[in-house]
């Protein structure tokens, strides 16, 4: 892609330090915010699923060091995305992911969101059904860019596509050199 | 039209497997070989499968079609006298294939639409072939002599990515729907002029978010949509019969909305012979509708009868109804499967 950069001045934060994992991982209790963090995708503020710890599900990590396609900070130090946005319901097989992009008229925001979708599918058991928005108010067309984000078939057809592949490889796959 | 009393289940018959990606679409061939006939299906790993009943009475992969289309086979469709079948692909182009035997032989690409090409259907006749893609518009396409397409009118109108296009059963009326959350009837005026008599729900009736999705019943006055603003809905044609001109496309109007039984998007619907709904959606179900015979009411009306929970593991794209043996049903899912289901009643 050419376009020139949308965002030339992002606000970096610094990134949360990760907790070791726990051994104990056999409590049935409500679990709490900061201890699931670096285990499990942490809930949504008003909604409590019980979360299944004996399993093997990829955490908020797998996510949170996706670099944004514009700058070689990841993701969680752009705070396009924070501990908030993701909901994981292991019984039923769904996540809800809500992302926050830099800019209020980010045109990344569809790619920041497809980069999240294939990672999410790479990380987690095929059933599982992944819902993709941007947090509200947060884009100016945010129910266009919701809307293409949730259209399966669009998001296969894109993913076909060699050059817009390629660009999302890069977001998923560069973070290594920027995860200190 | 056949009836079972008592409560209805659809009983799995057999799962089809051999597609290496999701199962995007079905298509039963309407004259086919055997007692149930003949299945194509196409998949997002670039192929077209066809499956038979073999003589041992299981379904079992004949042909696949591949080394063709150099992107995701989106849908399906076989020519009125099942001798050939078309196939519209993410690669821009719509395949014809032809039928010689078992063996299958591609003998015309249609080329135009400048993007992802998302149905194809042929009109009651054989003469037609329509095709609409992610670039807006549909094209309608002449059968000529010696497998030749002609390429006869382009429609604009849709303002995003026409999901699919599907004739009326008998009349040359053509209908689309789409991401712009309309649907739209299409006739001709004569000369190859055609144009949109009709959009569908403008004023407030009609679908939310993307229509997916859209079967005609067999006499031809109903079709049902799809949607991923989770309902069905009917729509009607015989209740003004003074303003229809004959030909169809007047005064579609909405019936009834189904509601409250979805909770995700539902990608597919069919109407069969017998006048059964079968839906498949996101849910990983496949449910069936029928019209209530509720006298109560006025108005027509229909309920659910059957609900399928995990019919497959992943979504439900694709539901068809046999098209000779009614009470037979095929599903396609994003698990790569295809599944042949048999409507009957729940042993006691």
């Amino acid at each position: 892609m050419t376009l020139g950069m949308i965002n030339a001045h992002p606000v970096v934060h610094a990134k949360k330090e990760r907790v070791a994992r726990s051994e104990d991982l056999h409590s049935d209790d409500a679990l709490d915010a900061l201890d699931v963090f670096d285990i499990l995708p942490p809930v949504a503020s008003s909604i409590c699923f019980l979360l299944d710890l004996s399993t093997e599900l990829l955490e908020f990590d797998s996510v949170r060091d996706i670099k944004d396609p514009e700058h070689p900070y990841s993701l969680e130090q752009l705070s396009v995305l924070s501990e908030e946005s993701i909901a994981v319901d292991e019984k039923l097989g769904r996540i809800k992911i809500t992302f926050t992009p830099t800019v209020k008229h980010c045109s990344m925001a569809t790619v920041i969101g497809l980069c999240l979708r294939v990672k999410l599918i790479q990380s987690f058991p095929p059933h599982f059904k992944v819902d993709i928005n941007v947090s509200p108010g947060s884009l100016a067309d945010e129910e266009a860019v919701n809307k293409l984000l949730n259209d399966k078939e669009r998001v296969c057809a894109a993913l076909e596509n060699p050059s817009l592949r390629q660009l999302v490889d890069e977001c998923l796959y560069s973070n290594e050199l920027y995860s200190l | 039209m056949e009836l079972l009393d008592g409560e209805l289940e659809l009983r799995e018959i057999q799962k089809l497997e051999g597609h290496t990606d999701r199962v995007w679409s079905l298509a039963w061939n309407p004259t086919g070989t055997g007692v149930a006939g003949m299945l194509a299906s196409c998949s997002g790993d670039k192929t077209v499968r066809i499956w038979q009943k073999g003589p041992s009475g299981s379904w079992d992969c004949s042909a696949v079609l591949e080394d063709t289309h150099t992107r995701t086979v989106r849908s399906c469709a076989w020519s009125p006298s099942g001798k050939l079948l078309a196939t519209a692909s993410f690669d821009g182009t719509t395949a014809i294939w032809e039928r010689v035997g078992g063996e299958f032989e591609c003998v015309a690409t249609l080329e135009g639409h400048e993007n992802e090409v998302k149905s194809v259907s042929w009109n009651a006749s054989g003469s037609l072939l329509a095709t609409c893609a992610r670039d807006k518009t549909v094209w309608i396409w002449e059968a000529q002599p010696g497998n030749e397409f002609e390429c006869v009118s382009v429609l604009q109108g849709h303002t995003q990515d026409v999901k699919m296009v599907q004739w009326h059963p008998f009349l040359d009326v053509l209908v689309s729907v789409g991401y712009d959350n309309s649907v739209k009837v299409w006739t001709e005026d004569g000369d190859d002029d055609w144009h949109c008599v009709q959009t569908l729900g403008e004023a407030g009736s009609g679908h939310t978010s993307t229509v997916w999705a859209l079967s005609f019943n067999s006499a031809g006055d109903r079709m049902v949509t799809c949607s991923d603003d989770l309902t069905l809905k009917i729509w009607d044609t015989s209740q003004n019969p003074s303003e229809t001109s004959g030909d169809g496309s007047g005064s579609w109007s909405h019936l009834c909305t189904l509601s409250g039984y979805h909770d995700r998007t539902i990608f597919s619907v069919h109407w069969s012979r017998d006048g059964l709904i079968a839906s498949g959606a996101a849910d990983d179900a496949i449910r069936l509708f029928t019209e209530s015979k509720d006298r109560m009411v006025d108005q027509p009306s229909y309920k659910m009868l059957v609900k399928r929970e995990k019919a497959h593991d992943m979504d439900v794209n694709s539901v068809q109804w046999n098209l000779k043996e009614p009470k037979l049903l095929a599903s396609a899912s994003d698990d790569g499967t295809i599944k042949i289901w048999e409507l009957s009643e729940v042993s006691k």
